[in-house]
């Protein structure tokens, strides 16, 4: 068996019998079945849960993996003192908490969705839903990791994984926003489909709106990419730029583990 | 055993590692120590491949450093903290460095020994410390590699237990394969030291065997005279005009 797989089946035996990522995993279950339970159809549930969604997942993968990062610094070096290369288990120990925190996600909110909605009309929504949330689990635990493993102070690191957590969904609209108005006289279709792009949780409110057909809750920037790309298109450039966001700073989470001094 | 030459290690401004040369030999324990923030860690963590060395070279057993971390086949290492998952089984830790390491000649002995059959379903967060520091050893011996690093390693030990881990230190010696320590128990040290390497701000102060620095500090016990390397280290660091400077202290790397 080779050295990724070894060190993922660890990482997920490990975070397995985590009560926190069980905690989470319940919490998305029962927020799920209590939509549901109140008379949400597929569709309304999606809408619904899709506001928790991008709140919750970026918080929980930020905070969350950053201090699981610093809890198994010293196992890391005790397995990179073993002849192992650094990249492979790098990869092991990303899956090992990328995985988990998707699947826990994925398994609470889609439980629900399986059981009520079936291949109804939610189908294509709860799709979209799962794919947004599991992007976001992936980049907010590869920023996570990078985070930690830039910054030896753990304090200061789950300090600035809570100030990007606020910046991407809290911050980011306002400036957005603020930019759109005082600039409302300049043509700015491109540059605020550039700044969407620069925003995972923008790129994931929109995949799943677009599935949704409710362009008057996608914002000015929703609407516009729908506008821009139609709603096939649309779909493929959101999933293909929130792929680039979980590779790019797992790239550099990469980089920066092969780098380091331990 | 290792041989390291004119390593250099700088962290921002701070000069951890100045030209540090040692050689660690075959069939004996080397003690490696010094005040804290000499720069043993470092040391110990650019030959283990967790830091890297802004410059010189290393071998170990004639293999040097690779990417791919081959070399790393000839150490088994005990870290000071055993910080395992705390999710994970006793079992699951050994499973997988066993695993980690396919093909190579295992040595299960410290797993008997320290009893640990009966803790193997056991999480490792439900474990007390010193059973922790206990898999930690079984799992720096589990193999039978050409050197050993051992870091404070009967630090949360029990009386019985540091004693089975000291026997076990003394086999690997007597198999003819090398073992560094550090420790600041310098009893520790007197019982199986066979040479030393003293550390002080970087520099190495002295690399001999333990007989020629009990002959250089004219002490005769080796907790004496490392303890008479660091008062005049101090000395030397506070600038302060030593009463007698001490005809055996090297002004740069001594050799014995």
């Amino acid at each position: 068996m080779n050295i990724v797989s070894l060190v993922l089946q660890a990482g997920l035996r490990d975070l397995a019998r985590n009560r926190w990522v069980a905690a989470y995993a319940l919490g998305f279950l029962v927020i799920t079945e209590g939509l549901f339970w109140f008379g949400g159809t597929g569709p309304q549930v999606a809408l619904s849960l899709l506001n928790v969604v991008l709140i919750v997942v970026p918080l929980v993968a930020l905070v969350f993996g950053t201090i699981h990062v610093y809890a198994s610094r010293e196992f890391v070096e005790l397995l990179l003192a073993q002849p192992v290369p650094r990249g492979q288990l790098f990869i092991g120990q990303f899956l090992g908490l990328a995985l988990p925190l998707s699947g826990a996600f994925a398994v609470g909110a889609g439980i629900p969705f399986a059981w009520h909605a079936g291949a109804g009309p939610g189908g294509g929504a709860l799709l979209a839903l799962l794919v947004a949330g599991v992007a976001l689990s992936v980049s907010f635990a590869a920023i996570a990791t990078w985070i930690a493993l830039r910054t030896d102070d753990r304090l200061k690191g789950v300090g600035l994984a809570l100030a990007v957590w606020l910046a991407t969904t809290v911050v980011y609209d306002g400036f957005v926003l603020g930019a759109a108005a005082a600039f409302g006289d300049y043509p700015l279709e491109r540059p605020l489909l550039a700044l969407m792009a620069g925003n995972p949780v923008d790129l994931a409110r929109v995949l799943v709106l677009t599935q949704l057909d409710v362009s008057a809750l996608m914002g000015y920037t929703g609407a516009l990419f729908e506008r821009t790309f139609g709603t096939g298109i649309g779909t493929g450039v959101a999933v293909a730029t929130l792929a680039l966001w979980c590779a790019a700073p797992l790239a550099l989470a990469a980089r920066r583990f092969q780098r380091r001094d331990f | 055993m290792i041989t390291a030459t004119s390593i250099r290690k700088r962290f921002g401004t701070l000069d951890v590692l100045h030209d540090v040369s040692l050689d660690v030999r075959s069939g004996a324990v080397t003690a490696l120590v010094g005040p804290n923030g000499s720069g043993k860690t470092t040391l110990i963590k650019i030959v283990l491949g967790l830091a890297r060395a802004d410059a010189g070279a290393f071998s170990v057993n004639g293999a040097v450093a690779d990417a791919a971390g081959r070399y790393r086949r000839h150490i088994g290492y005990m870290p000071q903290a055993a910080r395992f998952p705390e999710n994970l089984r006793v079992r699951d830790v050994l499973d997988l460095v066993r695993a980690l390491r396919p093909g190579e000649p295992r040595d299960e002995e410290l797993v008997t020994a320290f009893s640990l059959a009966a803790e193997m379903d056991k999480l490792v967060g439900t474990l007390s410390g010193g059973t922790r520091q206990k898999v930690n050893a079984a799992v720096a011996f589990l193999f039978r590699p050409s050197l050993l690093i051992l870091d404070e390693p009967t630090a949360g030990l029990d009386p019985i237990a540091a004693g089975i881990l000291k026997d076990k230190i003394r086999q690997v010696r007597a198999e003819g394969r090398s073992v560094l320590i550090t420790s600041h128990i310098l009893t520790e040290l007197e019982e199986l030291a066979d040479d030393v390497a003293f550390l002080c701000d970087g520099h190495l102060r002295f690399a001999g065997t333990v007989a020629a620095l009990l002959e250089r500090t004219r002490e005769r016990r080796l907790e004496a005279a490392i303890a008479a390397l660091m008062r005049s280290e101090r000395s030397r660091a506070a600038a302060m005009p030593s009463p007698e400077p001490p005809a055996w202290l090297p002004a740069e790397v001594e050799r014995s």
